[in-house]
């Protein structure tokens, strides 16, 4: 099952008519240097050509919609329609960013309660709303950091800290800013290793980045006094959101001392995905980092009938680190965090951090007991866990890839696989609190089927998937030949 | 219970298969100090009837206002299908295709999404999307430092004609990257690059000019002789675009007497984006190809499957942070998969007829609009010069305290210029899109009419 591309399709001259302007005025100012003189390159094709080929390749995607999908550190949860129909209502949708705030006040009010409700669920002292993703939430934050100890006269603080199991946008946010990266050890019970962080930390310290629960899916136990050796050597410690989802509503980063954190609205607060994207990392900081918030952010002023929420600029924050985007960041991601936030209220939070623990801890101990080795078997897992299938590998030949790519046949998305890099052949399943027990349970039974054909005949494992709109790809070849773009399509030759 | 599915049993049942007694046991690895949450400022949940109405209040407080503001963020007409199917679970609750066997779909919109991408700008390359028209000129900055080897200065060309903002975000992600920005003045007749500006840095060791095209004023720069200038200055020539306007004007690619612009950004919010309070929107980058392997973002290949079927993959992944780490090209993880989604939609609808309507309709609108406006005593044009879709007039009173005036009845009539630069108090940058009839043209007109013969009249 596969789909011909758009540009295979149509025929010159055919059009959508219904789509454009029914007229093409003449345009007879534009100096003839400067005006196009080569095809534009776009298909020709009806309103029905395309709503069924869109349709038609939607069709071959896995999605949170029609499979479950534990991919470790994404927390790829239920996204309530209910967030997108009212994040989508025309007052919001027409909205020109740089309209007057009088007439935009119904949006500002549900971004300032937004920022009021991640301050106080995060325990952080203000927050602004402005990263449009995870990783230019870290940038914000490290930029922070780096604000902060230049506004103290500390110029030569250039080192930030970050676990060897960190997402590897941390090592290179720490880059984007300027720093070097000193990287930590974990422990043999996936903690920071305190001995080497004592060891590490100096004048150069600006910060540490950490997830807590870490990637490698359990909670760093020492992390008070993680952040009592950082603290105590002048840096400041930085919160990687990306795992909020374990701990929402039931502990939270400022209370462990986090200084600085931001928040993977697409994860915790349920915003779609998107095949990859808008994601909004929203920011959270501690009153001593306030002054150099990005903007814009919204303000509030009066009370009652006289509430006004503005757009705080340079005149309100002098020593921002300044604006980040053109304009507001992803507001309309941040209207569905509002409306999710708000369907859950306080309860519901604290519920996501419980039954995401349950529904983890549940999976891990059905694995083990069905004879599959998890990386810290000790631990209480977070809301993900670490299998490692190097026992299979040495068994039967087969690899953790063989094994994700099996589970695709059995319709269920892989999990996060080779992440963390420092367990071999590894698993990092999060399943989520909004999947039921069947799910959970229907998933052991697919990964102790596919371990019996692993022993049985290891090649069904090698040649999977076999029932998908595709087979395995040679990406080696296919990022040696590059293939961008259709070659039709390009009016410019390659 | 919102969202989870658990019964009291499947909860009862499920913690006896862990061998806890309750779901607190399981945070018991937890320090206790910090187990003690409060959440008083958070409200309790409420149904979806109740966030319903409230919904609905506050979007009816913003409803309503003619918009005849541009600056960066464009109201345009979008095809009812495009967000119909963008919407569709598979497209909306996916994520990043790290398994292409299960992503066929996002993959194969994104290869379609770069190969119009480059149809439209005539580069040959384009990435799956950054966060936005800004961000993306800031990654764009970092990229050209890195491929103009021979440069050893860091020194970026940034014209005062590109958008303020723009300009604020590229200094504020690279500010510790010790990129020399230098700022370029325009000229004040044309509000387009003033070239003798440009001249006084002819023979020195500059990395990259940046082009807006058309500027943030809305007028056409030259592009033929800006991109020469900075090949002929071992630069590399950076192209800021509007793609809309791009059904007009000349591909970035056959900018100049040479290749081309080395490098474009621009904003894609123009295709299928509603406005939506300022995001999200996307940010194009393409590129010549001898640049690809210092390309920031996800990219999507076309590869062969094990039945030797076509098909597509995430590419040239080893610049990428997960791979790179601290030497990754950039620490971006993701694209925006969702507006490009829309955008691709967007565009195959539209079609090249239909793009080309679109602009020439925002253009005449814009046209008529001035003409409407400029008839008014007082009102005329602060440039002369070609331009795209937008432009800049002056008023005979405070742009700031007209447009709130205009406000007041129902248009939003602009961008006020004073605070962005100096020398241009009394201005407004105007737009009109294709979303404009004539009737609205001349409701514009009549409230600024009204306006400034209000403001004239002895108090």
């Amino acid at each position: 099952m596969t789909e011909q591309l758009i540009f295979e399709r149509g025929q010159p001259g055919r059009r959508a008519h219904a789509q454009a302007p029914r007229q093409a005025p003449a345009v007879d100012d534009i100096p003839a240097a400067l005006a196009r003189d080569s095809d534009i390159g776009l298909p020709e094709v009806s309103e029905m050509d395309v709503v069924r080929h869109y349709t038609r390749l939607s069709q071959l995607n896995f999605s949170i919609d029609t499979h479950f999908y534990p991919l470790g550190s994404c927390t790829m949860k239920h996204n309530p329609r209910a967030c997108n129909t009212l994040a989508s209502l025309p007052g919001f949708l027409d909205r020109h960013p740089l309209a007057p705030a009088s007439h935009g006040q119904g949006q500002m009010r549900c971004l300032y309660e937004l920022q009021e409700i991640l301050t106080e669920v995060t325990g952080m002292d203000k927050c602004s709303l402005t990263p449009m993703a995870g990783a230019q939430g870290e940038f914000t934050g490290v930029a922070m950091i780096k604000a902060y100890h230049d506004h103290r006269g500390d110029h030569h603080r250039d080192e930030i800290l970050v676990p060897d199991a960190a997402h590897g946008t941390n090592p290179a946010t720490a880059t984007m800013c300027g720093c070097r990266v000193i990287e930590l050890p974990t422990d043999a019970d996936g903690d920071v290793d305190i001995a080497a962080l004592r060891e590490k930390v100096s004048e150069r310290t600006a910060g540490i980045m950490l997830t807590n629960p870490s990637t490698l899916g359990v909670f760093e136990q020492d992390i008070l006094e993680i952040a009592d050796i950082v603290h105590g050597a002048g840096g400041l410690l930085y919160y990687d959101g990306a795992n909020l989802n374990a701990i929402l509503g039931k502990i939270r980063p400022g209370d462990m001392g986090f200084d600085v954190i931001h928040m993977n609205l697409h994860k915790t607060f349920s915003t779609p995905h998107g095949g990859g994207g808008p994601g909004s990392g929203a920011l959270g900081v501690g009153s001593h980092l306030r002054k150099f918030m990005p903007i814009p952010t919204i303000g509030r002023r009066g009370d009652g009938a006289a509430t006004r929420y503005y757009w705080m600029t340079e005149a309100d924050l002098p020593h921002t680190i300044g604006r980040l985007s053109a304009f507001m960041g992803n507001t309309g991601v941040l209207m569905r965090a509002y409306i999710y936030a708000r369907l859950l209220g306080r309860d519901g939070m604290t519920r996501v951090a419980e039954y995401a623990t349950l529904n983890s801890n549940y999976l891990m101990a059905r694995l083990k007991d069905a004879g599959f080795e998890v990386a810290f078997p000790d631990r209480r897992a977070s809301h993900e866990f670490i299998v490692t299938l190097k026992r299979e590998k040495s068994q039967f030949g087969v690899t953790a890839a063989d094994f994700a790519k099996r589970l695709l046949d059995y319709g269920f998305h892989a999990p996060t696989i080779y992440f963390p890099l420092l367990v071999p052949e590894c698993f990092l399943i999060e399943p989520t609190e909004t999947e039921s027990r069947e799910t959970l349970d229907a998933f052991v039974e697919a990964m102790v089927a596919i371990r019996e054909e692993a022993r049985a005949d290891p090649e069904t494992l090698r040649q999977a998937p076999t029932s998908l709109p595709a087979r395995r790809f040679d990406e080696v070849a296919a990022a040696k030949r590059l293939d961008l773009a259709y070659d039709a399509g390009s009016s410019a030759a390659a | 219970m919102p969202f989870i599915p658990h019964t009291e049993a499947d909860v009862h049942d499920m913690l006896a298969v862990i061998g806890a007694e309750t779901i607190d046991d399981l945070f018991d690895e937890i320090d206790p100090r910090l187990r003690n949450v409060s959440l008083d400022a958070i409200p309790e949940g409420a149904s979806e009837q109740e966030i319903t109405r409230l919904m609905r209040e506050r979007a009816g407080q913003d409803e309503g206002g003619l918009c005849f503001i541009g600056a960066g963020a464009y109201e345009h007409h979008i095809p009812a299908a495009v967000w119909e199917i963008t919407t569709r679970g598979e497209f909306y609750s996916a994520y990043t295709p790290y398994q292409p066997e299960a992503s066929q779909g996002t993959l194969q919109v994104v290869y379609e999404y770069q190969t119009m991408m480059c149809g439209l700008t005539g580069m040959d390359v384009s990435n799956a999307s950054l966060y936005d028209g800004a961000s993306a000129l800031a990654e764009a900055v970092l990229m050209a430092v890195r491929a103009n080897r021979k440069s050893k200065s860091r020194r970026v060309l940034l014209p005062k004609s590109v958008h303020p903002f723009y300009r604020q975000v590229a200094r504020n992600i690279c500010a510790n990257q010790a990129i020399d920005f230098e700022v370029v003045d325009f000229d004040a007749e044309h509000g387009t690059v003033d070239r003798a500006a440009l001249d006084r840095w002819a023979g020195e060791d500059v990395t990259a000019l940046v082009i807006p095209q058309p500027n943030f004023f809305g007028a056409l720069e030259d592009v033929d002789a800006l991109t020469d200038w900075a090949h002929d200055n071992g630069a590399l020539a950076i192209g800021v675009v509007n793609p809309l306007s791009l059904a007009l004007l000349k591909a970035p690619g056959r900018w100049g007497g040479g290749d081309g612009a080395d490098i474009v950004v621009g904003e894609g919010q123009p295709l299928g984006a509603p406005l939506a309070g300022g995001g999200p929107y996307f940010g194009l980058l393409c590129c010549r190809k001898k640049h690809v392997r210092q390309m920031p973002g996800r990219v999507v290949g076309r590869a062969l499957d094990a039945d030797g079927c076509d098909g597509y993959v995430l590419t040239l992944q080893p610049r990428e942070q997960h791979i790179r780490r601290s030497k990754a090209t950039s620490n971006i993880c993701t694209n925006q998969g969702l507006l490009v989604t829309a955008a691709t939609i967007h565009m195959s609808l539209l079609g090249p007829e239909g793009l080309r309507r679109t602009a020439a309709t925002c253009a005449a609108n814009t046209r008529a609009l001035v003409k409407r406006l400029t008839a008014i005593d007082g009102v005329s044009r602060v440039f002369d010069g070609p331009y795209f879709h937008e432009t800049v007039l002056r008023l005979p009173m405070a742009a700031d305290a007209a447009l709130e005036a205009l406000a007041e009845r129902g248009v939003f009539g602009g961008l006020a210029l004073a605070d962005h630069y100096d020398g241009l108090n009394d201005t407004v940058l105007v737009c009109a899109t294709e979303t404009k009839t004539a009737g609205d043209l001349d409701a514009y007109a009549e409230a600024l009419a009204a306006v400034l013969e209000t403001h004239a009249a002895p108090a």
